[in-house]
């Protein structure tokens, strides 16, 4: 058994996981719910162990480091990450439903990290400057932030949909099940500062790194300037809500840009534009 | 409360707008530099973009905008604006947190958003020792006072969390300030004195030693107050041909002593009187360093020798030299040597650098080892403003968790007498997670009743 073959699984998982999700949004069978938090968390478990395993394996062959330096690695490490997140949003508060926006995102990420040209799925090992534990913390929170924005993106979506049903559906509707729209609010709020406090860590981590490897903490490199914007955009957020009392939709659209941006600064970055990052 | 009419400027600084709009112009004009490559010769501007746009760019100062008058100038009114706004509000917390909650009149408790009632069988004296040890059971360290009608006990917790926010803040302009400190334009225009802060590399040849480095930007001459010397550099490499490693062994000379002998690695930067060492290149020359011994005899030697030509060693009765070479861009990774003592046909063998090479000649065995030269290639830097930008980060850190998690709970019960005995009416208020407090609270009303 290897790796690769866990991860497949898991991938399998969270794809039969969003589907039953996706059935307790159509018919509110409170079973198909259940099955759905038993495949994520069966997911997740699997998962914990390939990336346990793959650890191991580049020990195997005499490289030795932690699976998350490269962008396979990472978008494996990133479904990790969001799944883990909502499994805690879902035993912290007990909403269910929310898989249904959240799962899809870990599961195309599992599937896209699979099955995508651009990805190398080999354990290559790391050149000088990657050899840092600095590097594994900076990965690890930007990610747990990251992941915890795609949530509040997942939330967002859900509001606007209650919101755009209104009273019209009441319990009827495909949006009876979702819980109130305060509620959603409340969680979009909870989930965002989760998000920017790790991903402040992300921020500062990521500097010390750079010092200790470059002698600057800060050089505007695009990643890093994107980062920064990501940051901006959130504490934007919580200011608006916190001190303007902007509340409900507006919050939800904003925590839905928040998506893209993020995208823009894992991906987009990597890809379109030039800079020191190779890993996300 | 005063209110004194404030200047508008004053009163603009001190809003949530212009932070909120700041925010926003910061995040979006910082995207520009991510497109616009920055900080290339003029001439790439003109070519990439044409002659009346780049004119535009370098009026906009765009090609180092992160450094530009008016990001700088943003990044100022931001700080500002921070200043006021927190200077404006803390004395604001100050002076509630100083209000006792026990001069609140008992009428007013109807009206706070988290309520409860207790009716006890107890006579009023009775219930105030309950309410009293319950409190205290539950953490809670309550006061109370005497009103016409009733006892009033208060208590509060987490009154300082109401900081948390403004550790932020400070911490942002703790950031800001170390980076002001750390910076090497401040310390050349401002304080007069590049020695300050400054960023700069050094191009040391292997055996050479140096007593200055050279500012990036502007290329000036930064005296250190001692020499550094490479004593030599070497590249490893993992079996698929990646690189592994590069290191520089280094001495610290401080007048003319040798101080400390360490090695230079990415990642292991090395910090001498406040100046910090990073392997930051390298550049290889094509010269070789040869040494040779006779196995058997105190006959060694060790020479710089370049590729075909040929060497003499007269001691050691041989000649020698390099033939062919494979090489990765301008570093050798094989080399092909050719010996001979002039009896019989000469040796010829490939060789990595580094690897001793044991040759069996008639006049006896020699042992060979040759490694290519190189000069490594350091990023010098001498930052003062580090410790506060890593100080200011902490900080943040912890300023934000007590922002997020924690908050400040009030809690109040006025016992009054009843037919059945007291009524207690409970109020309390959080300024932050409600909901949470609102658990709390329930369970503290359960614990009163009976
Ligand atoms: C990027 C920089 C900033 C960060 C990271 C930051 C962080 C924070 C945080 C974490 C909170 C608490 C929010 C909550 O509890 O939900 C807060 C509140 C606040 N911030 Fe900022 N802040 C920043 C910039 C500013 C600026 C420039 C101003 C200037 C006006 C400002 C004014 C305020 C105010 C007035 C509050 C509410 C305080 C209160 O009433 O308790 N912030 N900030």
């Amino acid at each position: 058994m290897d790796s690769s073959l866990l991860f497949g699984i898991t991938m399998l998982a969270y794809l039969l996981a969003t589907a039953c999700y996706l059935g307790l949004l159509l018919f509110k069978g409170k079973g198909i719910g259940r099955l759905g938090m038993l495949l994520a968390a069966a997911g997740a478990a699997v998962h914990t162990a390939a990336l346990g395993l793959r650890w191991y394996e580049s020990y195997q062959i005499g490289i030795g480091r932690a699976p998350l330096t490269n962008m396979y690695e990472s978008l494996v490490f990133f479904a990790w990450c969001i799944t883990l997140v909502y499994l805690a949003l879902e035993f912290r508060f007990k909403v269910r439903i929310v898989g249904a926006f959240v799962m899809p995102f870990a599961a195309v990420a599992m599937a896209y990290a699979s099955f995508s040209d651009r990805m190398d799925s080999q354990i290559s090992p790391l050149i000088p400057a990657l050899q840092s534990n600095w590097l594994i913390a900076h990965v690890v929170t930007c990610f747990i932030g990251y992941a915890a924005f795609i949530v509040a993106t997942g939330l967002g979506v859900m509001y606007l949909l209650k919101e755009s049903a209104g009273d019209r559906e009441g319990t009827h509707g495909i949006t009876g099940s979702l819980p109130e729209l305060k509620v959603i609010d409340d969680l979009i709020h909870r989930t965002i500062i989760f998000g920017f406090l790790w991903f402040s860590g992300g921020i500062i981590t990521g500097a010390v790194w750079a010092n200790e490897a470059w002698g600057t903490y800060w050089s505007w490199d695009p990643k890093e300037t994107w980062s920064i914007i990501t940051w901006f955009l959130y504490a934007l957020i919580l200011h608006a809500r916190f001190t303007r009392g902007w509340r409900g939709r507006r919050i939800a659209w904003l925590a839905i840009l928040g998506f893209f941006v993020v995208l823009f600064t894992y991906f987009g970055v990597n890809y379109l534009l030039s800079g020191l990052h190779s890993d996300g | 409360m005063t209110t004194t009419t404030k200047h508008p400027i004053i009163s603009l600084f001190a809003s949530v707008q212009l932070a909120l709009f700041l925010l926003f112009l910061l995040a979006s004009t910082s995207i520009i530099g991510t497109l616009i490559p920055q900080n290339n010769q003029p001439a790439y501007y003109v070519e990439r973009y044409g002659h009346k746009a780049a004119q535009l760019l370098q009026v906009l100062d765009i090609p180092d905008m992160y450094n530009s008058w008016w990001f700088l100038g943003l990044l100022a009114l931001f700080a500002l604006n921070l200043v006021v706004c927190s200077a404006e509000r803390i004395p604001q917390v100050i002076r509630s947190l100083r209000r006792d909650g026990l001069e609140v009149l008992p009428e007013q408790l109807t009206k706070f958003p988290i309520r409860g009632e207790v009716i006890l069988p107890d006579a009023p004296a009775a219930a105030w020792e309950r309410v009293d040890s319950v409190l205290k059971n539950k953490g809670w360290a309550p006061r109370h006072v005497d009103k016409q009608d009733g006892r009033l006990f208060f208590a509060e917790r987490g009154g300082w969390t109401r900081f948390g926010v403004y550790v932020v803040h400070c911490s942002i302009l703790i950031i800001l300030a170390g980076a002001l400190a750390g910076s090497s334009s401040v310390a050349r225009r401002i304080l007069n004195n590049p020695g300050f802060a400054f960023k700069g590399s050094i191009m040391l040849p292997e055996g050479e030693s140096t007593d200055h480095i050279l500012t990036f930007k502007t290329g000036e001459r930064i005296d250190l107050g001692f020499a550094l010397r490479c004593d030599s550099f070497t590249i490893e490499y993992y079996a698929n041909g990646m690189p592994k490693t590069y290191r520089s062994e280094v001495t610290i000379l401080d007048n003319g002593q040798p101080v400390q002998e360490t090695a230079i690695e990415v990642n292991q930067p090395l910090t001498y009187k406040g100046v910090t060492f990073y392997q930051s290149s390298y550049q290889p020359y094509q010269q070789y360093r040869v040494s040779l011994q006779k196995r058997g005899t105190a006959l060694t030697t060790a020479t710089l020798i370049q590729a075909a030509k040929q060497v003499d060693w007269p001691e050691g009765g041989i000649s020698y030299g390099i033939i062919n070479r494979e090489t990765q861009g301008e570093v050798t990774r094989r080399l092909k040597i050719w010996l001979t003592d002039n009896q019989g046909e000469p040796s010829v063998f490939w060789l990595h650098p580094n690897q001793e090479a044991v040759i069996e000649r008639p006049s006896g065995t020699y042992l060979l080892t040759i490694r290519q030269m190189y000069a490594t290639g350091l990023q010098a830097t001498r930052d003062p403003g580090v410790w506060l930008v890593y100080g200011g980060c902490l900080l943040m850190l912890i300023g934000l968790s007590i922002a997020f998690f924690l908050s400040h709970r009030r809690l109040f019960v006025f016992v009054t007498p009843s037919e059945q005995g007291s009524r207690l009416l409970l109020a309390g208020d959080a300024n932050k997670n409600k909901g949470g407090f609102e658990k709390t609270f329930e369970e503290l009303r359960k614990a009163l009743e009976i």
